[in-house]
């Protein structure tokens, strides 16, 4: 390598290390069992070919915050984006361990749990705060969207003016009923997927390609 | 012996001169002593967001298992919508009358625009 392209690298490295810009830190934020977890892993498999955390129908599976950082989304429209996405904890006001006994938990093991999803619950609440520079909140489409955490959470969301992406999750079960989520949440973007087949990624890659950049 | 819940109805002016922690304190420790409070006018969300974590902390395995909330659904120009951006900007969402309870004692059961609707028991359930 000549010396005047050495130096060209030293003087490129150098100004991306002044201007570059450090990548989002995206967090995937819902109520427990709304899917989370299975989008993240399907975001990241799509993105990367790897996972983020493994998935089950207990509430508070994920109960730390699981970060998987340089996932490069590519939306149809040929935009690409460099992100951290973090998936959280499902986020709620209570947290009963007798609640994973009905699921054949032991007890040990079902405080234990708890113990756990309240301490990821708080740490999830302070990175919102803190830590986090877009939202991708993700409901269960066969549920209530005014649920009391739902409007909480984009509330806070609003406040603290973070781009947020609203997921109409599970689209695939016969109750879904994305339109209800979309009226209740008009001023923000609603994308209508099923993280367990997979449909509609694309839209969501393109929404988030232009959201969070 | 008298059984019953006791009900907290606070004041937005007495909420008015707390910091944020002390409101939050207030709450808890009254919720955790199977209290139902009742703000007058409810939390701003950073608030919101720190009485979920410090909740979160107070949990204790066949103790307090965390609280019951529910505030009225805002109005579009309350919670910053369309109408709020284009005419005068983005509004601060005021916080609206706000129920909290302990959980397994305090259920909601109808929640409207302008009308809650809850139901007290007794005991925790457990």
């Amino acid at each position: 390598m000549s010396m005047f392209s050495r130096a060209k690298n030293r003087f490129r490295r150098f100004f991306q290390s002044i201007f570059r810009r450090s990548r989002s830190r995206i967090g995937i934020y819902g109520p427990p069992n709304a899917g989370k977890t299975t989008l993240a892993n399907r975001i990241v498999r799509d993105c990367s070919g790897d996972a983020v955390g493994p998935v089950s129908e207990i509430p508070h599976e994920t109960r730390r915050a699981r970060r998987r950082e340089d996932v490069v989304i590519t939306g149809a429209n040929g935009n690409t984006l460099a992100l951290d996405i973090v998936d959280t904890p499902g986020v709620t006001t209570k947290i009963d361990y007798h609640e994973f006994l009905e699921y054949g938990l032991e007890q040990d093991e079902a405080i234990t749990r708890a113990r756990e999803a309240t301490e990821g619950v708080a740490e999830a609440m302070h990175w919102l705060r803190e830590d986090i520079n877009g939202v991708i909140y993700v409901m269960d489409s066969t549920l209530d969207p005014f649920m009391q955490v739902n409007i909480m959470m984009v509330g806070i969301i609003e406040s603290r003016d973070l781009p947020v992406v609203i997921l109409a999750n599970k689209t695939d079960l016969p109750d879904a009923a994305p339109s209800r989520i979309k009226s209740a949440f008009p001023q923000h973007p609603v994308v209508s997927v099923s993280g367990l087949e997979g449909t509609n990624m694309d839209e969501l890659y393109d929404i988030m390609t232009e959201h969070f950049r | 012996m008298i059984q019953g819940v006791q009900i907290e109805l606070i004041s937005a002016d007495r909420l008015k001169n707390l910091t944020g922690m002390e409101k939050i304190r207030t709450i808890l420790d009254s919720v955790m002593l199977g209290n139902v409070v009742v703000l007058e006018r409810g939390l701003s969300p950073d608030e919101q967001s720190l009485l979920v974590e410090y909740t979160m902390m107070e949990i204790r395995p066949g103790g307090f298992s965390g609280i019951e909330m529910e505030t009225y659904p805002g109005s579009e120009a309350e919670s910053g919508g369309i109408f709020a951006k284009i005419f005068g900007g983005r509004k601060k969402p005021q916080g609206r009358m706000t129920v909290i309870g302990p959980a397994g004692q305090l259920k909601m059961l109808k929640i409207e625009r302008d009308r809650l609707v809850a139901w007290a028991s007794l005991s925790s359930g457990r």
